[in-house]
């Protein structure tokens, strides 16, 4: 009876940090270092937020161009699927319209490279917030 | 607003954002953080250096 008391409060245990793990890394995909500051890692979310963050506004400054969704070049999918890693600041650039201008400085292209490492940085930090949450890293 | 900075400056700006979250991502405790993010930002700048050697040395 005891041992069957224990086992359930493990599986609540489990299912609790499992859920939380999840939406950490749903809260650190839209929101850069939002994962962290959800599990109260005050230093390590402001750190992710502003480095990602700047990157992003650094690489639209540029003259970024934003990859849209579309099939046509392979090339252009996996620059839209680096640049959907950085989650709300994507999805409001893309619906304000950022992005779209044709390049004309050699710059933009550093940009570009900028916001898609930007997204790509901001998965692994999500990762990361789900690996605290469910126990895997301190 | 639009900012047209050096190739270099863009490579310090990159190594600095890259090396803060390979840092924070791939260590645990904050100590071996900084010494992570460190270490990263040297080896990039170091490429950058090595391979702009390099490429001097191609072309001349």
């Amino acid at each position: 009876m005891m041992a069957q008391r224990e086992d359930a409060a493990k599986q609540s245990a489990a299912s609790k940090a499992n859920r939380l793990g999840y939406m950490a890394l749903v809260a650190g995909w839209l929101v850069p270092g939002a994962g962290h500051l959800m599990l109260k890692r005050w230093g390590r979310g402001l750190l992710v937020l502003a480095s990602i963050s700047c990157m992003f506004v650094l690489g639209m400054m540029m003259g970024a161009r934003l990859y849209a969704p579309n099939t046509a070049d392979l090339l252009d999918m996996l620059g839209f699927l680096g640049d959907l890693g950085a989650g709300l600041l994507y999805l409001v650039g893309h619906s304000l319209g950022l992005g779209q201008a044709p390049v004309q400085v050699v710059t933009a292209d550093y940009g570009a490279k900028f916001v898609v490492v930007a997204g790509l940085l901001n998965l692994i930090s999500a990762v990361d917030a789900h690996s605290i949450a469910v126990g895997r890293k301190p | 607003m639009t900012i047209a900075p050096s190739h270099f400056t863009t490579v310090i700006l990159f190594a600095t954002f890259a090396s803060i979250i390979f840092g924070i991502t791939q260590r645990s405790t904050p100590k071996a953080m900084v010494r992570y993010g460190a270490y990263c930002f040297v080896l990039f700048l170091a490429a950058v250096i090595a391979a702009s050697w390099l490429m001097y040395f191609i072309r001349h």
